[in-house]
């Protein structure tokens, strides 16, 4: 197996990431998108991790996805807060702080 | 190593059309069920280049855990079930042409970096390689990510709760 494969495939999930966090309305939506961001972050990891036949890799992987529900918890928290304030959890209704 | 390369073509195909199912239906539900898909697709990765415990970290946590809550996020935050209603604003083409930029700046570095390392596994990772690593050189790092998983617990339930 090329290392390429591997890393390709998480260059376009990030891509994909990317493109949802810009492109999308709804906040649920926008935080999944970040989770695909942080899943293609972890096949990078893993295939370094393979590729050197080192555990190190393994361990960031399990740090990130340690790091990714912490923040699904605490993004998801937000979210609710933003719904029960303004009984939409659509993120251009979210323009406060707009002059 | 051909039976290897088949298994990646398919599930990274099936990762792919999920992916891409993830950022552009229209419905929300089915997009934390594309998401599945993905993590799942990424689970099997971890196994077919031998580092087994991730892999079965990843189906626990992210399709165990994380899929859960964004389900209980959906339905709490009553987010719009219709498909007709789109999802999108009206940042699509910018927000497209910048994905388009980012991949096809981190695709043409890794061809030009990577393009004919090979990937030559001889074994599987043991599982005690890893907690050994985890408890001896990062046992740190470990002590703070457990803090700070008590931080973003405490803060989500003050966040979340009514008073």
């Amino acid at each position: 197996m090329l290392l390429n494969q591997f890393l390709l495939l998480g260059a376009f999930l990030f891509a994909t990431g990317v493109y949802g966090v810009m492109a999308r309305r709804n906040s649920v939506l926008v935080l999944m998108s970040v989770e695909l961001m942080l899943a293609a972050v972890n096949i990078n990891l893993v295939a370094f991790a393979a590729y050197q036949n080192n555990v190190a890799g393994q361990v960031f992987a399990l740090f990130v996805l340690t790091i990714a529900a912490a923040e699904v918890g605490v993004g998801l928290a937000i979210v609710l807060l933003i719904y029960r304030n303004l009984r939409s959890s659509d993120l251009d209704d979210v323009d406060v702080l707009k002059g | 190593m051909i039976a290897q390369n088949v298994a990646f073509g398919i599930l990274a195909a099936a990762m792919v059309v999920a992916a891409l199912g993830v950022v552009r239906t229209n419905n929300v539900v089915h997009a934390a069920l594309y998401l599945v898909v993905v993590l799942a697709g990424g689970a099997a990765q971890f196994i077919l280049l031998g580092q087994e415990f991730v892999a079965w970290v990843q189906v626990l946590v992210y399709i165990g855990a994380v899929i859960v809550l964004f389900l209980f996020g959906i339905m709490l935050t009553r987010a719009p079930m219709h498909p007709d209603e789109s999802l999108d604003n009206d940042l699509k083409w910018p927000a497209a042409v910048t994905a388009l930029f980012l991949a096809g700046v981190l695709g043409s570095l890794l061809i030009d970096a990577f393009h004919r390392t090979k990937i030559d596994i001889r074994q599987p990772i043991r599982t005690a390689a890893v907690t050994n690593a985890v408890f001896r050189t990062y046992i740190i790092p470990f002590e703070v990510v457990g803090v700070l998983l008590l931080a973003a617990l405490v803060g989500a339930v003050v966040l979340a709760r009514k008073d």
